[in-house]
């Protein structure tokens, strides 16, 4: 791999940038793995990544039906946060936000992580007390949190309109979270992965799951037959596919969520907004578009594009709560499948296959959960038991009743 | 926006509707002999098709009642919708055997408990 440096930025510039190389290779499907990461996004790359950096795994591979970090790593709002209610959730996200924290220098690749702070508005006396609960948890679980005022809220965001259909009473504020490029985080995955010799196959849908005793033997694809005793699906919205290509079920819907991006302006949005009770959250890119999440459209679908009165309610929403971008038009709108769980948290767990494992069900807010989500997952694969920060995650809460209930608790509305 | 033919009102838009989840999973009768297992499977698990769907809707914002609908979960097409315990369309036979539903499977939101044995039996 190319070490990105001062240096080398400064050495290719003296060759008019005509030396860098391709950041990763386009190898052939080898016959036989030993562990293969079906889905490649950001979530399957980070898995693959740690499953050859942590775990020492070197003949892997990563098969992706379209192309690298094409789903849902590139049509999110690109939030990062930990302040979950619940300690399950809670551990699980902070551990993300630890190697978000180290991630550019480990991947030598800059994500653009932005540490900006995320705000959870507050709406009614309900949703403060929510809030307090919520910040209270979060520091006892070492997760920065603090209850803002409305004025400080108008201090940092002084065009805000707190006297609106929604009042706004307060806020949660975690100054550690903010926002990643999205796209580097799937391509700094990628290319890392790629050094430590895991072969990337893109346009490589997997259409079949070989099982003998209870166990897998291998994958039909559409570049061939790849044997192996690992299967990790890592698929997101495609999730419920795969596990019926072997056999199984799972408690997961999937549901068309949409964002939009407006024309780029000058910078004027210096943190994340985010509002539970109306279902708007507003950021502004380094390139200057504002970035703006809408809701799931409620019936199921996987045509990732949604409806207009979803699109329509957010807009009011935001134009209610900021006024001064009533006039700015909006570039592009687009939808994304997220496979919904009936809890709002992940399954990351083994299955009733033997050697395939799954990892799904982060709805509507899996992106700030990429390198962590790959962490745990690689140790899941790699020693065959779940690590402690997954084992509540397993596919066995939905019939021994330990949910973890992040609905509504866990500062989204879904 | 949709346009979803209510069986008892006739076409009207997307938002007047309430989605009702996957439909025909009736609720098991021996519940006290279930083990955890099969109260899961009926309670979360779901066939989440890429493709065609059976499925529940509700008139919520019109007159009030569920009834069936098939749908294509890619093209989001509606190929057709059914009042409880009517005959399904012809297009129902095309759910494979991925979608159609397993006997004795069962179903539906609790809110719509009764018209939902109406459902099963129909079936």
């Amino acid at each position: 791999m190319q070490k990105f440096s001062i240096w080398s930025l400064l050495r290719n510039a003296a060759s008019y940038h005509e030396g860098w190389q391709r950041q990763w290779r386009a190898p052939e499907p080898k016959r036989e793995y030993d562990a293969v990461v079906v889905g490649g996004g950001g979530h399957g790359l980070a898995t693959a990544y740690y499953l050859a950096k942590e775990h020492g795994l070197r003949n892997i591979a990563v098969v992706e039906r379209g192309w690298l970090g094409g789903g849902n790593t590139a049509r999110n709002t690109t939030i990062v946060r930990s302040n979950y209610l619940w300690d399950e959730a809670t551990h699980l996200y902070e551990k993300s936000m630890k190697l978000w924290e180290g991630l550019s220098q480990d991947l030598n690749y800059n994500v653009m992580f932005s540490q900006r702070g995320v705000m959870n508005l507050g709406h009614t006396l309900q949703d403060m007390r929510d809030i307090e609960r919520r910040v209270t948890a979060n520091r006892l679980n070492g997760v920065d949190a603090e209850v803002l005022s409305p004025q400080q809220i108008q201090a940092m965001l002084p065009f805000i309109n707190l006297n609106t259909r929604y009042p706004v009473l307060g806020a949660s504020f975690q100054r550690r979270a903010g926002v990643a490029r999205h796209d580097a985080v799937a391509w700094g995955f990628a290319r890392a992965a790629d050094a430590l010799g895991v072969d990337l196959l893109q346009n490589c849908e997997v259409t079949g799951i070989r099982r003998e005793g209870g166990a897998v033997v291998g994958l039909d694809t559409a570049r061939g037959h790849i044997r192996t005793k690992k299967v990790a699906i890592v698929a997101a919205g495609h999730s419920s596919v795969l596990a019926s290509l072997a056999g199984f079920r799972l408690p997961l819907e999937s549901h068309p969520l949409q964002a939009l991006v407006s024309e780029p302006m000058k910078p004027i949005f210096p943190t994340v907004v985010m509002s539970n009770a109306i279902h708007a959250y507003i950021s502004q890119s380094d390139k200057g578009d504002l970035v703006i999440g809408a809701g799931i459209d409620h019936y199921t679908g996987y045509g990732q594009r949604g409806s207009f009165p979803i699109i329509e309610g957010t807009l009011q929403a935001i134009v209610e709560l900021f006024p001064l971008f009533s006039r700015v038009r909006m570039n592009r709108q687009w939808g994304g499948i997220v496979d919904v769980s009936p809890d709002a948290c992940p399954i990351i767990s083994l299955t009733p296959v033997k050697g395939l494992y799954i990892n799904c069900g982060w709805g509507t807010g899996g992106f700030k959960a990429t390198p962590g989500s790959g962490w745990v997952m690689a140790h899941t694969v790699a020693q065959d038991r779940p690590h402690p920060l997954n084992e509540a995650f397993s596919l066995d809460r939905f019939h021994n009743g330990h949910l973890i209930d992040e609905h509504g608790a866990a500062a989204v509305a879904h | 926006m949709l346009i979803i033919e209510c069986p008892w009102c006739g076409p009207r838009a997307e938002s007047e509707f309430a989605y009702g989840g996957e439909g025909g999973i009736a609720r098991p009768l021996a519940t006290e002999s279930m083990s955890d297992e099969q109260w899961g499977d009926y309670v979360f698990m779901r066939k989440n098709p890429k493709g065609l769907h059976h499925e529940q809707w509700r008139h919520a914002s019109g007159c009030g009642k569920w009834f069936n609908a098939l749908r294509d979960t890619v093209s989001y097409r509606f190929q057709g919708t059914w009042k409880i315990g009517a005959e399904p369309p012809a297009a129902f036979s095309r759910l494979g055997a991925a979608g159609a539903d397993p006997a004795g499977a069962a179903v539906t939101p609790v809110s719509s408990a009764a018209n939902a044995t109406a459902d099963g039996a129909a079936r």
